[in-house]
């Protein structure tokens, strides 16, 4: 796929005092003259911050890490996380496509981004509110069909409740990620067959949901 | 069937405290200053001694990894790099180790850092695992606050960093020189080898890669010892292992389960069974997208260790992720999606990579509805055999060897499927 600058571009890019921060904190880990290092982390912070990578932010990340704007811009096209077209103000669901999430019922999945969505990946709902496309493997394959939105992952995935996932999402709410069927993470459904003897209090969600539900971030931008 | 009590990952599925007190309950950090204070050989030879082959698919044992490293610095610092990029179709488990028992693989950083003289290591996460960052942080960060990390690193006298640094989705920065490119700020290209990270890796220093899972087993090795290790497991397929299973089992899941325990057993005792009986097993790809499938009927009694699945199904166990099919799946188009994948996921550097990928899908597009002649399935098979071998890193083997798996079990069904187009269309030629 090509990947290629939007047509339409701001014309400037600045982080908020708060990211700026955080982003020279970031040149910190890597030794000195190695500040090129922070590249992705930067980008990736610019598009939390705006939706899109934009090409003034990527011209702004590589004048702060003293990068020729090329290098910086072979990084944004290379990598796929970057979205390099403007994606649904409330939400953009990356469906995973590959096989086993395949086999498991993603192109239902697929299909119902294309009848609520649109009908083609990286395209804007009418109203502009979402967006979708299909990614590969996200690693969850345990839990597949699964789709990433925003931070989180929704697993245990079915049509109908991917459909009343984008209601939710629609009406301002932000649904519970993880496992959308009862499980608690990638334990057999059954019931747990390992680590049965540990005497220990049990936690209500786990760990990537709990953040989720504690920090009701999941789409937020990160703009403080 | 592995006993709790004998389990690496005691809070693999998080229902337990994940913090660093919970850690410490389950036996970790236990004195970890005490096990450096028995030295760099004395670490690396029970490494060595317990068997460990690298968690990240290759295989490559561990310790003898380590010792590749330079015992004296030549004024460069040396590296420890964890791969945690994790995009191997079908693998998720090192996901589970970072999100849900971190202390395992921070405190096998600082013991693998110092049995090679390094005093900085790199966790590098594939992006998309957003959670799994700011959780595996927040476990980082604890152990600095707790005198873990940091100088003196739990009281070791080593002074040792520890910094987590993420991508942003390319799976070509799983392949260890890819990552390093990456880390560096680059376009993840894998490097011409030699030379090899030990010699010049990140920042052209002496560098090692490794799994998450190889890291994280480390501490329980070292503390229950070799021989404990190798209680599990057949000769050189030594240990405990994590089995990410999915697909059409009753229960997908994934298990910490002995090496070497039978697909039978694995399915059987956690999974709930192949999804309507054993007789619906179609093909199990054993170990993550980049082996070649095996025929349902050859599973049941199959090995799940490195040495079984290659020597007698022509296979491998991979990152041991089980990609379970039954006979509702359209094998053809299953591995279809692989080579999406792979040309999605080609870096491009080199032609036979980046042309042959695009060829092979291209051509197995046309094998999922049959529309090809016959004589394609042996020139796809040639050319898979081109690409294989002759290319700068292993991508272009693990695009190859799924198709080969392929027409090697399943050549029947892809001609079935040619001739039954071919027959679809001369019907509709005579009927007009
Ligand atoms: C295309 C490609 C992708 C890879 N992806 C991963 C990965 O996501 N995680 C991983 O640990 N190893 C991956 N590897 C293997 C690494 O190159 C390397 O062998 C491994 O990290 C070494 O660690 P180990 O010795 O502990 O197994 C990949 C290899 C290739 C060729
Ligand atoms: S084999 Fe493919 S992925 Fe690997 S270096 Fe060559 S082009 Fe890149
Ligand atoms: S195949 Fe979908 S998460 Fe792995």
């Amino acid at each position: 796929m090509l990947r290629r600058l939007h047509h339409e571009q701001p014309d400037t890019f600045a982080f908020t005092a708060a990211n700026q921060a955080w982003a020279e904190a970031q040149l910190s880990k890597y030794p000195k003259g190695r500040q090129a290092s922070a590249i992705i982390p930067l980008l990736w912070r610019a598009q939390e911050q705006e939706g899109w990578l934009t090409r003034a932010a990527i011209e702004y990340v590589a004048n702060m890490l003293d990068m020729a704007y090329i290098r910086a811009l072979e990084v944004a096209s290379f990598y796929f996380m970057f979205q390099l077209n403007p994606v649904g103000s409330v939400a953009h669901i990356q469906v995973c496509g590959t096989t086993t999430c395949m086999i498991c019922g993603s192109e239902d999945l697929i299909a119902v981004c294309q009848s609520r969505i649109a009908p083609n990946p990286h395209e804007l709902s009418p109203d502009g509110r979402l967006s979708w496309e299909e990614v590969e493997c996200l690693g969850s394959c345990a839990n597949a069909p699964m789709v990433q939105i925003g931070k989180d992952y929704y697993e245990d995935l079915s049509s109908e409740r991917l459909n009343s996932i984008i209601d939710a999402f629609l009406s301002g709410d932000i649904p519970t990620p993880g496992p959308q069927n009862g499980r608690f993470s990638c334990e057999p459904a059954s019931g747990l067959t390992s680590l049965t003897t540990l005497a220990d209090e049990r936690l209500s969600h786990n760990g990537s949901v709990q953040l989720a539900v504690t920090n009701k971030d999941t789409i937020k931008r990160i703009d403080g | 069937m592995l006993q709790d009590s004998d389990r690496i990952f005691g809070n693999l599925y998080g229902m337990f405290d994940r913090t660093l007190a919970g850690a410490r309950k389950r036996g970790q950090w236990d004195n970890t200053a005490a096990l450096l204070q028995k030295g760099r050989d004395w670490i690396i030879q029970e490494v060595k001694n317990s068997g460990l082959r690298g968690r990240g698919g290759a295989g490559f044992p561990t310790g003898l990894k380590w010792s590749f490293m330079p015992k004296e610095t030549d004024g460069r610092p040396s590296y420890l790099v964890i791969n945690a990029d994790e995009s191997e179709p079908g693998t998720c488990k090192d996901r589970e180790i970072m999100r849900h028992d971190p202390h395992t693989l921070i405190e096998g950083c600082l013991i693998a850092a110092f049995a090679m003289a390094a005093h900085s290591c790199y966790i590098y996460i594939r992006g998309e695992y957003i959670r799994e960052r700011e959780t595996l942080q927040s476990a980082i960060d604890e152990a600095y606050d707790d005198g873990l990390l940091g100088k003196n690193a739990a009281g070791s006298g080593w002074d040792f960093d520890l910094f987590l640094h993420h991508g942003a989705g390319a799976y070509i920065c799983g392949e260890e020189t890819a990552l390093l490119e990456s880390l560096e700020g680059k376009k993840g290209m894998p490097r011409m080898k030699p030379p090899f990270p030990a010699g010049a890796g990140l920042y052209g220093c002496p560098t090692t890669v490794n799994n998450v899972e190889s890291i994280a087993v480390v501490p329980t090795i070292l503390r229950r010892g070799a021989d404990w290790f190798t209680g599990f497991g057949r000769p050189n397929n030594t240990g405990t292992k994590l089995f990410a299973i999915s697909g059409h089992v009753n229960f997908p899941c994934v298990v910490e389960e002995a090496m070497s325990i039978s697909f039978e057993e694995l399915i059987e005792t956690h999974c709930g069974g192949i999804r309507g009986g054993w007789d619906n097993l179609k093909a199990v790809i054993p170990g993550g997208s980049s082996v070649p499938c095996v025929r349902g009927e050859h599973m049941k009694t199959a090995i799940m260790d490195f040495d079984f699945l290659k020597s007698e199904l022509g296979s491998g166990l991979g990152t041991a992720a089980v990609i379970v099919m039954d006979h509702s799946t359209d094998i053809i188009k299953a591995i279809w999606r692989l080579s999406k994948f792979y040309k999605h996921e080609s870096c491009g550097q080199c032609t036979p990579c980046r042309e042959g990928t695009g060829w092979m899908m291209r051509v197995m597009d046309r094998l999922v509805t049959g529309n090809a002649a016959r004589e394609e399935i042996d020139m796809l098979l040639d050319v898979t055999k081109q690409v294989e071998g002759h290319t700068i890193c292993a991508l272009g083997d693990a695009a190859a060897w799924p198709i080969q798996g392929l027409i090697r079990n399943f050549r029947d069904e892809i001609e079935d499927r040619i001739l039954a187009n071919s027959t679809k269309r001369n019907t509709m030629v005579a009927a007009e």
